[in-house]
């Protein structure tokens, strides 16, 4: 078995509708695998057909050597799941929902008394195990639901947006809980988000989905490296001269211009360098410039990038048509 | 089994945490079975029937020493004179007085001479519960009125002598078995259907349908959960309801015991009916929206209120193949006559059989996946 779980042409049909369009990949012995994608995009059926949740319509995949379909209850017993929902049963204790799921797993009482506390120690909850759930904060909740899923030591792990709906302390905490467990369980995680902060932190490998199908994979340091320029330089004017798209166009280092009325978006590979050039030439054509801002390369470009989807109204994206080369990479 | 037992556990365990809900099916039946039990089949009394005397001659005034010897007595009604025939009938339209007695002008005469003498009843049928029983206590007052004065020795006509086998059942007792059948259905409703649909929505199910339970196990734990609550409410209604309905020897042991079992083979039913009609729906609204309809459907037509016998063949129908019917049925036996199981054998019958239907089918349609 030489990958966590390997993808091959997986697809999911609702009716007319693709949810997940002939999919492949592989994710390596652990590694946390990033899963990005605008709502809709097919990432949560996707976790659900390789979690025996929802059965494919085409292709097939492998859970730790196991295929989804034929050997489902192999899938089951070596993967750990969060869904998307919170799941927790609120009227028990944190101590009691491990139990029960323990039960479910099979685990032998003598087992399940050394495992449960030492779970509840590892997500900080063991102040609060006799507590029932409908007193936890989410982010509590959440990392009861952690420990909950690695109850009978699953080999993968599979989350489905676990910081959606958490305030920011408590998306840090679950997030370095995770790799922390990673650590030091040898774990395999697959995991969906929309904050492309903690992917970009966090994840080995991301995986941009959109409509179904794959738009990009690889480490985030790559996909970064892959779209043209190095820092964003976003800059507003008061008054916006005519040809002024050109005279941005010819500014040393810039890779690419947008303008949206007069607010300009240069993608560069030197930003200090552009800046200075940008600045001088604005004094220059008498040229007020209202707001500037330069930044690196974020994962939220390289998102916009390759989906084509805009983050905001003012900006144009190009297509995730433009670099097809990346559509070959897995 | 121990996956069967973990989904039991943990039904159990939130049943002890927030029981508000399921005593809830266990307190409406009791109030039922107090206010329907109290406000049907008691003695109507106290109605007013104007009386009209047209006549005024001694036959007549011995009617009125009868009708005050029912206001006196039975109190079935009171008697209100009227000199004016157009005032009483006024408020006999208005409802102020139920019936309207009319003593004609030649009913003494008549009476005299044997000419087929006649009184008329006017009665308010729009409640006719209260009519009917004005007409009864008059019917009944008619032959002794009649009877004459020396008995002959030897009567010519036939009577009727009835004998009860069992002492005289109110209301409230007749109405026992149906409330105790309402409570595990209640249970089951809520159990089976509501906080089951609530949980599949908020994504329990989802919890579990990852771990390696299988489809048999997750269903049977579903519905042996439901069960074990459903009898809960069962034997707290068989046993307070006794109490509280009068029956004699209310706690008797071994009646307990054999209620016990119809309880059981009753949950299962009603449980494994409500898995049945719930296995594929997803919304929340759906239980709370059929959770009325589908209580009267089964409720009514089964004999609980009103014996099946009077029913359009369509309501007939229903009574054959609702599980309530049978339940009903057995704890009639058990609650009023106290029979041995034999008695009851063939209502058990078939409530293990249309367990075994629905929990089949049920396992047919349910789905291991989302």
């Amino acid at each position: 078995m030489k990958f966590a779980v390997e993808v091959e042409n997986l697809t999911k049909r609702f009716g007319e509708f693709v949810a997940v369009d002939s999919l492949n990949f592989n994710v390596e012995h652990g590694e946390i695998f990033g899963l990005l994608g605008p709502n809709g995009a097919g990432k949560s059926t996707l976790i659900r057909m390789l979690t025996t949740l929802v059965p494919p319509t085409s292709g097939t995949a492998r859970v730790n050597g196991f295929d989804i379909v034929r050997e489902a209850n192999d899938v089951r017993q070596s993967i750990g799941v969060i869904p998307q929902a919170m799941t927790s049963d609120l009227e028990l204790s944190a101590n009691e929902n491990l139990t029960i799921f323990a039960k479910l797993y099979g685990i032998p009482r003598e087992k399940r008394k050394k495992v449960i506390p030492q779970l509840l120690e590892e997500v900080n909850l063991t102040q609060w195990a006799d507590k029932p759930v409908k007193m936890f904060s989410g982010g509590m909740r959440r990392r009861m639901e952690i420990a909950r899923g690695l109850v009978h030591e699953p080999k993968i792990f599979f989350l489905d947006e676990p910081t959606t709906g958490l305030d920011p302390v408590s998306r840090v905490s679950v997030w370095e809980m995770l790799a922390r467990l990673k650590r030091e369980r040898d774990l395999t995680i697959l995991v969906t988000t929309h904050y492309m902060d903690e992917a970009d932190k966090l994840c080995d490998r991301i995986a941009i989905i959109d409509g179904g199908k794959m738009a990009a994979l690889d480490s985030p340091l790559k996909l970064k490296a892959s779209i043209p320029g190095k820092n964003i330089i976003e800059a507003s004017f008061s008054t916006v001269p005519p040809n002024w798209l050109e005279t941005m166009q010819k500014l040393p280092e810039a890779a690419e211009v947008k303008a949206d009325g007069n607010i300009f978006r240069i993608s560069t590979n030197n930003g200090p360098r552009t800046t200075v050039e940008l600045l001088e030439a604005a004094r220059a054509a008498n040229v007020t410039v209202a707001s500037l801002s330069v930044q690196s390369t974020t994962l939220d470009d390289v998102f916009v990038h390759y989906t084509g989807h805009q983050l905001r109204d003012n900006l144009q994206t190009p297509s995730a048509a433009d670099s097809p080369f990346i559509m070959h990479r897995s | 089994m121990h996956r069967v037992w973990a989904i039991i556990e943990r039904d159990l365990r939130r049943f002890r945490r927030s029981p508000a809900l399921m005593l809830m099916s266990m307190f409406m039946p009791l109030v039922q079975l107090v206010v329907l039990g109290y406000a049907f089949g008691g003695k109507i009394q106290n109605l007013k029937v104007g009386v009209v005397d047209e006549d005024h001659g001694v036959p007549a005034i011995k009617l009125h020493e009868m009708f005050q010897a029912v206001a006196a007595n039975a109190k079935t009604f009171t008697p209100f004179y009227y000199s004016d025939k157009a005032v009483a009938e006024h408020d006999l339209r208005n409802g102020k007085i139920n019936g309207l007695l009319d003593i004609p002008p030649e009913f003494s005469r008549k009476v005299l001479a044997g000419a087929n003498p006649r009184i008329a009843l006017v009665e308010d049928n729009t409640d006719q519960f209260s009519s009917s029983a004005l007409e009864g206590a008059l019917t009944g007052m008619m032959p002794a009125y009649n009877s004459p004065q020396v008995q002959p020795r030897v009567t010519a006509g036939a009577t009727l002598a009835v004998v009860e086998v069992y002492p005289y059942v109110p209301y409230i007792q007749f109405l026992l078995p149906g409330v105790i059948v309402l409570a595990i259905f209640i249970s089951a409703m809520i159990g089976g259907g509501i906080i089951f649909i609530d949980d599949k929505a908020r994504g329990l199910h989802e919890g579990y349908l990852v771990t390696p339970i299988r489809k048999f196990e997750l269903i049977l734990g579903f519905t042996l959960a439901g069960a074990l609550k459903a009898i809960i409410a069962g034997v707290v209604l068989i046993s307070l309801g006794s109490v509280i309905a009068g029956i004699p020897d209310p706690l008797n042991p071994l009646r307990m015991m054999k209620m016990f079992i119809v309880v059981v083979a009753t949950a299962l039913a009603l449980i494994s009916m409500m898995f049945l009609i719930m296995v594929r729906v997803s919304d929340p609204l759906v239980p709370r929206a059929i959770f009325g309809v589908l209580n009267t459907v089964l409720y009514f037509p089964s004999g609980a209120v009103y014996p099946t016998g009077s029913f359009p063949a369509w309501m007939k129908a229903i009574a054959i193949v609702d599980p309530f019917t049978y339940s009903v049925h057995a704890f009639k036996q058990l609650v009023l006559k106290n029979t041995d199981l034999m008695a009851v054998s063939g209502d058990l019958l078939f409530l293990f059989v249309f367990t075994a239907i629905a929990m089949t089918l049920a396992t047919v349609l349910f789905r291991r996946t989302l």
